[in-house]
């Protein structure tokens, strides 16, 4: 690991000043940071601690009018919180699913949708090609070993994963994202945030140096508790995703069976950022649920997939994870 | 102490990084009477209040303060160090193991706060609350811990180098409240890896403390 300044924000107008420029990192489970540090893939020249903001920017709130997450809350306090099991399903799912106890344990929330991806080229500097790490370098991954890569929002020059989980969630429950920036603070819909490759993939969100997320809000909505998080994978526990599905339905009894009034789909292990399938949605819109109708929005959900030589298998894996999610969250009793 | 060459990059390769071409990281410093020559690292100045004179150079070591197993330590270390690396090499205790050091193996496992975490993928510096490690567990007179004696009860190690991780791990398990069947364990232990596979005899360990071991 090569040396850095080590500081600490304890409140938000100190990490606020300590943000302005590119060499400086944001530290707060530290899973990823340290992690890519020792691999020498990240190299900030000033580390800020801002696990003191903790107190202020920490807190799980739950009011009439909706959720809302602080940037610091560790990912196990949410994934055991009873009122967000009970009425945010897919919420506590997403992150229960991903990573190991201890990891929860650290990780935060803000930090947990800004992981990096698990590509191998990106994470081994010794693979000299790869955009995302050292841009115009070129793609390794295009004609290497590519099983695990992405099939969704990919291009000719990064087709690496998004790895995480509780994106997803975020994006199947309409959450907004708080970011505050040196000149104050914005919100902007969290299905924003992530950029896809094109040929800038070393950009990976709409974050301007400097900028942090505060806190996910998400509002009342009539398909909260029908929602779930489906993770397909290779090994049962602690591993990322080769496909996986958040869905939220809002279903209305109908002679015929069940109406789908409105849905909300994000996938993931398939695609280079948290991928919303709104062609999926479109195709749910006003049928009666089916399993011909979820594999039908499975089919338009990855219509436009661009597969290479060893993921072919993710088009037809993410649309059965997306079938069966959906079958599942109608089956709930809610 | 000196730290093994991985850690430490080549004369060359920490006088200009890929980040940021022409910059010697050993050269850097932060304050005022360096501002000019590294404007991104400063804070702005204020006529009232001008920025302190200090000058911080990135291999300076920080000072910190560590609770650990019930013990005050005060030591000078470099940044980078891991809480991992500051207990096994700057205060001797070599309970906690380094396996992977990249967060994938739970060899590392003890706990911060009463949490579980990994302490390759901490800096010391960061660390807050007191440190309990697997020297920690056992009672004055030198009694084990139930999980200790449940795993030697249950012969649920062979080579043992995973054990003081799974036994941190399976404590908090336990208090966690996710000991409740053999798949929710199981679950909740994933995060120790056995290369001896000793797994279904970890397993039995966990269900035979369970009972002694508080919730919460």
């Amino acid at each position: 690991m090569r040396p850095f300044l080590y500081d600490r924000a304890d409140d938000l107008a100190t990490a606020r000043q300590a943000g302005t420029n590119e060499a400086m990192a944001f530290m707060a489970g530290g899973t990823t940071l340290l992690d890519l540090m020792k691999l020498d893939v990240m190299r900030p020249l000033r580390v800020v601690d801002i696990n003191g903001l903790a107190p202020a920017h920490g807190r799980i709130e739950i009011t009439s009018t909706g959720l809302y997450l602080g940037a610091l809350v560790r990912m196990s306090d949410a994934a055991d919180h009873q009122a967000i099991r009970r009425d945010y399903p897919v919420i506590a799912q997403s992150l229960a699913l991903a990573a190991s106890a201890q990891i929860r344990n650290m990780a935060t929330l803000g930090g947990n949708v800004l992981q990096r991806t698990r590509c191998n080229y990106f994470r081994d500097p010794t693979w000299p090609a790869c955009n995302k790490r050292q841009p115009g370098s070129g793609c390794a991954a295009l004609e290497g070993v590519n099983r695990t890569h992405a099939v969704l929002g990919v291009s000719d020059h990064c087709i690496a994963t998004y790895p995480g989980d509780f994106a997803q969630a975020l994006i199947a429950l309409d959450a907004v994202v708080e970011i505050a920036s040196g000149e104050g603070e914005r919100r902007l819909p969290f299905a924003a945030l992530h950029r896809v490759p094109g040929d800038t993939p070393e950009i990976e969100t709409i974050l301007q140096p400097g900028e942090l997320i505060t806190g996910f809000y998400i509002a009342a909505a009539p398909w909260l508790r029908r929602s779930l998080y489906l993770k397909i994978r290779d090994r049962q526990s602690y591993e990322f995703a080769l496909a996986s599905a958040a869905v939220a339905l809002d279903l209305e009894a109908s002679p015929e069976g069940q109406r789908i009034r409105q849905s909300r789909i994000a996938l993931g292990g398939v695609a280079a950022k948290p991928w919303r399938a709104t062609a999926a949605e479109a195709a749910l819109q006003g049928k009666i649920m089916s399993e011909d109708v979820a594999m039908a929005a499975g089919a338009a959900a990855f219509a436009e997939a661009r597969p290479r030589s060893e993921n072919a298998f993710k088009v037809e894996l993410g649309q059965r994870t997306l079938a069966r999610a959906l079958m599942q969250a109608a089956e709930m009793e809610v | 102490m000196n730290y093994p060459s991985r850690f430490t990059p080549s004369p060359s390769e920490a006088s200009a990084s890929p980040d940021t071409p022409g910059l010697s990281r050993r050269r850097m410093l932060i304050g005022g009477a360096s501002a000019a020559a590294v404007p991104w690292i400063t804070t702005p100045a204020h006529a009232e209040a001008p920025p302190s004179p200090v000058q911080r150079h990135v291999d300076a070591p920080v000072s910190i303060e560590l609770t650990v197993n019930g013990q005050d330590h005060r030591l000078s270390i470099d940044a980078r160090t891991t809480l991992l690396d500051a207990l096994r090499e700057h205060l001797g205790l070599t309970g906690s193991k380094k396996g992977c050091d990249q967060g994938q193996c739970g060899a590392c496992t003890l706990h911060v706060g009463g949490r579980r975490v990994l302490s390759c993928l901490v800096l010391a510096a960061s660390v807050r609350e007191p440190v309990t490690t697997v020297e920690g567990l056992s009672g004055p007179e030198g009694s084990l811990h139930p999980m200790q004696q449940a795993f030697i009860d249950q012969d649920a190690f062979q080579c043992g180098y995973c054990t003081p991780g799974q036994i941190m791990s399976a404590i908090a398990c336990v208090r966690e409240g996710h000991a409740g069947s053999d798949g929710e364990i199981r679950e909740y232990m994933s995060g120790n890896l056995c290369r001896c596979a000793a797994y279904p005899h970890i397993l039995a360990a966990v269900n035979q403390a369970k009972t002694q071991i508080k919730e919460g």
